[in-house]
């Protein structure tokens, strides 16, 4: 069943801000369609733009119970899913008495008891709202991605001894993906799409404001713009907003009021995280 | 609503064109989602397509293009004019091609709204100077609208002096800070170019139709331009997509390994896994397959005609590294030198390109491809190179200046090694005419078309095995 959470884009606005989370005009309008329309919503984009925050603010800003899939590599069925407790099937059968037919050791066996619900059943029969999020779905191998179909589409899942369970209530599904590898055309056409990418740098300086209330207005501009220009150099990996967050809370810690030459060279290394990128920095902002 | 459907309709049809895959069921979901969100909401309007029919980040460009053609902002002529008011005030046709305001007063002005920053007045900026400055009657009674004529009058790249002085503001020159007030005017320059374009196209498609503009205002994306006619931008970014590539394509290759479980029975985990089970092993478990790596010798031809497309592919193979056991790169123009030591991991890949090309002995005679020199060459000095294990990679596009081939050594090579192809980066229908050598190649080794990043991205997933 679809029960929209947000009444209109501006309500997704002004919620996900009280959340803690800036959206501009895009996110709030996806988030709201996804909301509206009943679709998992697929955002993608480089590490560190605030793919799962968004996942959490939502579910902070809904009030919902927020159910996390973290994909990785073997990630299997059973662990996404749903298992048979086997271990406590293998008891019940043990401790049966000697009349107990077999027909009825079967129909108990498999019964809601010994049924391990795993985050994907788990969102599913949920009551109250609940925001799904499975993060890193690119990490996960490609067979997980048929298996996430059925869930996504029609909101239910088949367990061949139980029958089929159709979602109560409809979740918020997040995906997040950085693009390590093209998800399946098949995923996709069941997804709403949103590419988060490095803001434009008056939200950015809103986001390093809001996060860290201590940095003077002043410093976060500069800090903003610095970031931008490491941007521009092509690095191995560009510094994200976390990254930005991470080196205002630094200049704070350290007291700073102005990102000066030293500054920069002294605490280059929370923003950047090679070797190579360093050297090349330092080279082309000319810190040496 | 059915005109707005149509036009729907229309707009989805011109992305198809353009090359982006729009099915059925996502131009349900975009009339669904324009359903939902305020058609008054321009801004709104693009994210519900976006969010619907969109579904790859590199296809965002193109879309944004169409939708600024099919849904534009604002229509006709700007009506006041605040930045060129004494300009356009007194003459009631204002179309005389170099336009009527004050090229100086207008610089300035644009200046001003560069050094503040302001995206909205300078889209309101970007619209008037086009109205201005933009147009020529190009027939009678016919108008067109030319962004270089704007560009080209105004010439932000120009203004970066003075705007830095004024950026910096008596800060010490040189230094950090006129690095970042240098990048982010050349942001704002680049954002005022494309809002000039972005006009210029919108005022054509109000003259001649959205449809007739779309098909010319697409530019293709990156990946399916060929490398041998790719603009500098163009292989910026190719340059700026090797490394995403890489990555995609090796965690695919890795993916494909992993895929058959048939490895020899692990009895250790099993066994462990049994005393759960009560003893009773109920799953078995597997070691995993042991993945066959390739070694990768890389022989390409650096000189000028092809030299894009050979850096591209080095950088790729580079990238690719741990996905074979050994790669070895040589590159020739008239002979052939070892440039394996450029490309130590963590090395910055522009910078070994820059090395080869200054340290690496390539030239031996006038600095004109020679492929039957250097394969000569490259037999000799390391025969060791080729082994049973080898997979030998040549790119060049063979045209060899009517000089001796050395097809009889190549052949040599190829029996040799365990794979053999040669990349191509000439369309197919060109090979054999002119000084093209490909004959005689093709008869001992796999020549293989790879114009474009697209084709490459095939050959490699094909190239090593399940």
């Amino acid at each position: 069943m679809l029960k929209p959470q947000f009444a209109s884009v501006d309500d997704v606005r002004e919620r996900l801000n009280a959340a803690g989370y800036l959206t501009d005009h895009a996110i709030a309008t996806t988030v709201f369609l996804a909301d509206r329309l009943g679709k998992p919503l697929l955002v993608e984009g480089p590490a560190g733009v605030g793919k799962t925050e968004l996942a959490k603010a939502v579910a902070e800003a809904t009030g919902s119970e927020l159910i996390r899939l973290q994909c990785y590599e073997g990630l299997d069925e059973s662990r996404a899913l749903y298992e048979w407790n086997y271990k406590k099937q293998l008891l019940r059968i043990q401790a049966s008495k000697d009349d107990d037919s077999w027909d009825e050791i079967h129909d108990d066996v498999f019964a809601e008891e010994f049924l391990m619900a795993r985050p994907l059943l788990t969102a599913i029969r949920n009551t109250h709202a609940t925001v799904l999020l499975i993060d890193e779905t690119d990490k996960a191998d490609v067979e997980v991605e048929g298996l996430l179909l059925e869930v996504l589409s029609d909101f239910q899942v088949t367990i061949p001894e139980l029958g089929t369970i159709t979602a109560a209530r409809r979740p918020i599904v997040f995906l997040t993906s950085n693009a390590t590898r093209e998800l399946s055309e098949a995923l996709k056409r069941r997804c709403l799409y949103l590419h988060l990418d490095y803001p434009d740098a008056d939200r950015e300086k809103a986001i390093v404001l809001s996060r860290v209330p201590e940095v003077a207005e002043q410093l976060a501009d500069q800090l903003v713009r610095t970031v931008r220009a490491l941007r521009a150099l092509e690095l191995k990996k560009s510094p994200s907003i976390a990254e930005s967050i991470d080196w205002a809370r630094t200049l704070v810690a350290l007291g700073l009021d102005t990102l000066d030459e030293q500054a920069v060279k002294d605490t280059l290394g929370v923003v950047l995280k090679h070797a190579s990128d360093h050297a090349r920095a330092s080279t082309q902002l000319k810190l040496n | 609503m059915s005109g707005l459907l149509d036009r729907e309709i229309a707009f989805l049809d011109a992305l198809r064109r353009a090359g982006l895959p729009v099915p059925l069921s996502e131009v349900l979901d975009a009339t669904r989602a324009m359903g939902a969100v305020d058609m008054l909401d321009r801004e709104g309007l693009r994210a519900a397509f976006a969010a619907t029919v969109v579904k790859r980040s590199n296809h965002r460009r193109t879309f944004d293009t169409l939708f600024d053609l099919w849904w534009p902002a604002v229509t006709g002529e700007p009506t006041t004019s605040e930045f060129l008011g004494e300009g356009e005030g007194e003459d009631g046709e204002p179309g005389q091609g170099n336009g009527p305001a004050d090229p100086t007063a207008m610089r300035d002005a644009l200046r001003d709204l560069l050094l503040k920053g302001d995206e909205q007045a300078l889209q309101r900026f970007a619209r008037e100077v086009v109205s201005t400055l933009g147009r020529s009657d190009a027939q009678p009674g016919r108008q067109s609208w030319f962004a270089y004529r704007v560009l080209r009058s105004l010439s932000p790249e120009t203004l970066m002096a003075s705007l830095l002085e004024a950026m910096l503001a008596g800060q010490e020159r040189g230094g950090l800070a006129e690095r970042v007030a240098r990048q982010t005017i050349t942001e704002r320059v680049k954002q005022f170019q494309e809002m000039v374009e972005a006009e210029v196209r919108r005022r054509l498609a109000e003259d001649r139709g959205a449809e007739q503009v779309s098909k010319t205002a697409v530019q293709p994306l990156a990946e399916q331009v060929d490398f041998l006619r790719a603009s500098r931008d163009d292989m910026a970014e190719l340059k700026r997509q090797v490394l995403p590539l890489a990555r995609r394509l090796a965690t695919r290759l890795t993916a494909r390994r992993q895929l058959g479980r048939t490895g020899k029975l692990d009895f250790r985990r099993t066994v462990r896994a049994s005393l759960g089970t009560g003893g009773v092993p109920l799953v078995t478990h597997h070691k995993p397959h042991k993945p066959h790596k390739p070694e990768l010798v890389v022989l390409c031809d650096v000189s000028g005609s092809v030299a894009g497309f050979a850096h591209f592919t080095l950088m790729l193979a580079y990238a690719l590294r741990e996905q074979f056991s050994k790669v070895r790169a040589f590159a020739f123009i008239d002979t052939t030198d070892e440039v394996t030591q450029y490309f130590t991991p963590g090395v910055d890949v522009a910078e070994a390109l820059q090395r080869m090309s200054t340290e690496a002995e390539l030239v031996w005679f006038d600095g004109h491809s020679d492929y039957g020199h250097a394969i000569e060459v490259f037999a000799e000095k390391y025969p060791e190179a080729i082994g049973p294990r080898t997979s030998l990679l040549i790119l060049g596009d063979a045209r060899n200046n009517y000089r001796a081939t050395g097809a009889q050594t190549l052949k040599g090579l190829v029996q040799r090694a365990r794979h053999a192809y040669w990349l191509n980066p000439e369309p197919a229908a060109y090979w054999g005419s002119g000084d093209s050598a490909t004959q005689p190649y093709a008869d001992v080794i796999e020549m293989v078309e790879c114009r474009n990043a697209l084709q490459l991205q095939e050959f490699v997933r094909d190239l090593l095995p399940q």
